[in-house]
């Protein structure tokens, strides 16, 4: 099976360059808000969007998501309407890879096999769900894989090389490598610990590596991408999507383009990165 | 059930740490390879002599073990019914069950060789017997503890600091038990490397109910033979409070396979099953939260909803997995007493028995108040007395204060 994220690293590579990945939360601060966000994404310069799936409990989140995900679900937002934002977006964006980030329960609770139906025909095409180890397969990875959608793994610096054969078994469309022990928004680790990283995980699988956690400037953004084949950003822009917002947390005139701006410079960034070895 | 019920009780969780579609090993990457560490440490552990050796000593010497079974005469003779006895865990050094499996998982830290020590509270009992224990050995302590309950268990937060631990109050969620968890649970992504996670109940990614319900046993195999002491045979009856549920499956464990004894677990009704509660099992359906699968407060997309109980300690929208499986298999009664049958519990107890309750373990006895006249005079009633209320004196007080003007 190929699926956009497949095609997006492939043209990636024709054009000689890494991944800009960005995170956003659905229905953050509503969901009108965010559906226009998300739809200004490509423009500003990203080449994957993660859309997150707020959850109360986000055990590996730091403040800036977990806010995020109250301010979404103070919305109103739900799963069902996380699947119809991604719709809205397809609408007028047939190639943009979107892949949905969240904890599980929401989806066991959805149940599973409807909500892969429902994912796949909405346009998603891959899913990221941080409590879900290779232990747990059977519970979501396997049936997403044959409902053709990527299962993307989290690999971080304590999945040793004999760890790694098993959390690279069943993942497909990139690896994301989380490059500190720590919550989401925590500080950044040094790139040449994450081009060490990333060869290593590269001695593993054929899979692009894409890093992220603590990635906030332009500089940064171009260090990772030229140590990997992506840099994935998400409290920043969180954090600026934030600091856009009134005082009662509502939208303003100037959240959309707070955000936008920030990808775009974000973006040049990554552009600016030699590509990574291969 | 459409599966067929077990042979034992008592054999599970399989080695995926399920007991039948509950529990197993829902977190993220970066702590899987320590749980599957501690897994390892935890089975040599259990297969070393001097690791039992040692823990004998210390539970005997430090601890205070065995905790005696007591014949509550007077509630007895008040509610006029069961012959109650009270094992009495809120005797041990700490002042509850909970130093049983927080002595047990800082042996295995120290042979893992961790030296710092996360922990969460609810009531802060548990967050007292870790405190102790790392000052004991000499390891650091961290205690996540959510807001409202260090405002409403002032006492413990005082002994835990005097004890030399740090506690850190979360401001997250709903500033209670739960947001504690998830607390610590950020604390250990972060510091995984020189951090061991000593979880307080039954519950967590494997192999911590298991473990956690080793170390808790001790309640139930003492009763055994305490009981065959006083009077040559099993009792006929356990009750236990169950926020997680650890004191409940201490005791509950080693008679799971004895037909004949019937067993209670007692969640927290706190306003009602109607309005706000903390009784996962009457109120919630199974989910995922904090590493297992099991019977959650949720609303209809999955979302965590907030418990409400007058106890800190039972104040969690979830349970241990092993009581989510147990209860599908009909093979414990699972009830829920309200905030105030509480209240009126720890009263009676107060008063009638000289020993002032934890509120936690006053849900228990407010259903040993209710079925025990029901019972003939010959059944043997065992409730687990599994905390004192010291820390409850004067948040208990300030309520009745409340209710006189």
């Amino acid at each position: 099976m190929t699926t956009r994220i497949d095609t997006r690293f492939a043209e990636l590579k024709k054009q000689g360059r890494s991944a800009f990945v960005t995170f956003i939360m659905a229905g953050d601060p509503d969901l009108a808000t965010s559906l226009e966000i998300i739809k200004t994404l490509p423009h500003a310069g990203a080449d994957i969007i993660e859309i997150g799936m707020p959850f109360t409990d986000p055990m590996a989140d730091g403040p800036s998501i977990q806010a995020a995900g109250l301010r979404a679900l103070k919305a109103g937002t739900t799963l069902k309407k996380t699947l119809d934002l991604v719709r809205a977006f397809r609408k007028d964006d047939t190639a943009t890879p979107l892949v949905l980030m969240g904890y599980y329960n929401p989806i066991f609770i959805y149940g599973v096999d409807a909500f892969l139906a429902d994912a796949k025909s909405a346009g998603v095409d891959g899913l990221i769900i941080v409590d879900l180890p290779p232990e747990e397969d059977d519970e979501l990875c396997l049936p997403a894989m044959r409902a053709g959608l990527n299962f993307i793994r989290l690999a971080t610096p304590t999945t040793d090389d004999k760890r790694l054969p098993a959390v690279l078994a069943n993942t497909s469309g990139f690896v994301y490598y989380v490059s500190i022990t720590g919550i989401t928004g925590a500080a950044s680790a040094d790139s040449s610990k994450v081009a060490a990283a990333v060869a290593r995980i590269k001695r593993h699988t054929k899979l692009p590596v894409c890093v992220g956690f603590g990635i906030r400037t332009p500089d940064q953004a171009r260090a990772t991408a030229s140590a990997a084949n992506g840099a994935v950003v998400g409290t920043a822009l969180v954090d600026v999507l934030r600091d856009s917002l009134d005082a009662e947390g509502r939208a303003t005139s100037g959240t959309v383009n707070a955000v936008a701006d920030m990808v775009r410079s974000l973006a040049q960034g990554v552009r600016a990165a030699p590509q990574a070895a291969e | 059930m459409s599966s067929p019920l077990p042979n034992s009780f008592r054999s599970g969780p399989d080695e995926r740490g399920h007991f039948g579609t509950f529990g197993g090993r829902f977190v993220a990457e970066t702590l899987m390879p320590l749980i599957l560490d501690l897994e390892a440490a935890y089975k040599a552990a259990k297969a070393d002599p001097s690791f039992a050796a040692e823990m004998k000593g210390y539970l005997r010497d430090y601890v205070g073990r065995p905790s005696p079974l007591y014949f509550a005469e007077r509630l007895t003779e008040h509610l006029g019914g069961a012959k109650i006895y009270f094992k009495r865990e809120e005797l041990n050094h700490t002042g509850s069950h909970k130093v049983n499996n927080v002595l047990g998982q800082i042996m295995v830290a120290r042979r893992m060789g961790k030296k710092r020590i996360i922990a969460e509270t609810g009531a802060g009992q548990h967050g007292v017997a870790t405190a102790t224990l790392c000052a004991r050995f000499g390891l650091e302590c961290i205690v996540y503890m959510g807001a409202v309950d260090v405002a409403r268990q002032q006492p413990n937060v005082i002994r835990m600091e005097m004890l030399g631990a740090k506690v850190v109050p979360v401001q997250s969620g709903s500033r209670t038990l739960k947001d504690a968890m998830n607390d610590a649970l950020r604390d250990w992504v972060t510091n995984v490397e020189n951090t061991f996670y000593c979880i307080g109940t039954i519950a967590g990614p494997h192999p911590y109910p298991a473990m956690v319900r080793d170390f808790q046993s001790i309640i139930g195999e003492e009763t055994r033979v305490q009981m065959q002491e006083a009077e040559g045979r099993l009792p006929d009856s356990l009750f236990a409070c169950i926020g997680g549920g650890s004191n409940a499956m201490g005791l509950f464990h080693p008679f799971l396979d004895d037909p004949s004894v019937e067993i209670f677990g007692v969640e927290a009704a706190g306003h009602g099953l109607t309005q706000l509660h903390a009784a996962s099992i009457a109120g919630g359906r199974a989910g995922v939260l904090h590493g297992n699968r099991t019977y959650l407060l949720m609303d209809h997309d999955g979302q965590i909803q907030d418990a409400h109980s007058i106890s800190a300690g039972l104040d969690y929208p979830g349970i241990g997995p092993e009581h989510a499986w147990l209860h599908e298999t009909g093979r414990v009664t699972y009830l829920s007493a309200t905030d105030d049958e509480a209240l009126e519990a720890f009263q009676l107890l107060s008063r009638l028995e000289g020993i002032i309750p934890a509120l936690e373990t006053a849900h228990a006895i407010a259903k040993v108040m209710q079925l025990a006249p029901k019972r003939p005079r010959d059944h043997l009633m065992v409730v687990n007395l599994s905390g004192r209320g010291d820390k409850d004196i004067p948040q208990v007080g300030d309520i009745l204060k409340g209710r006189q003007k």
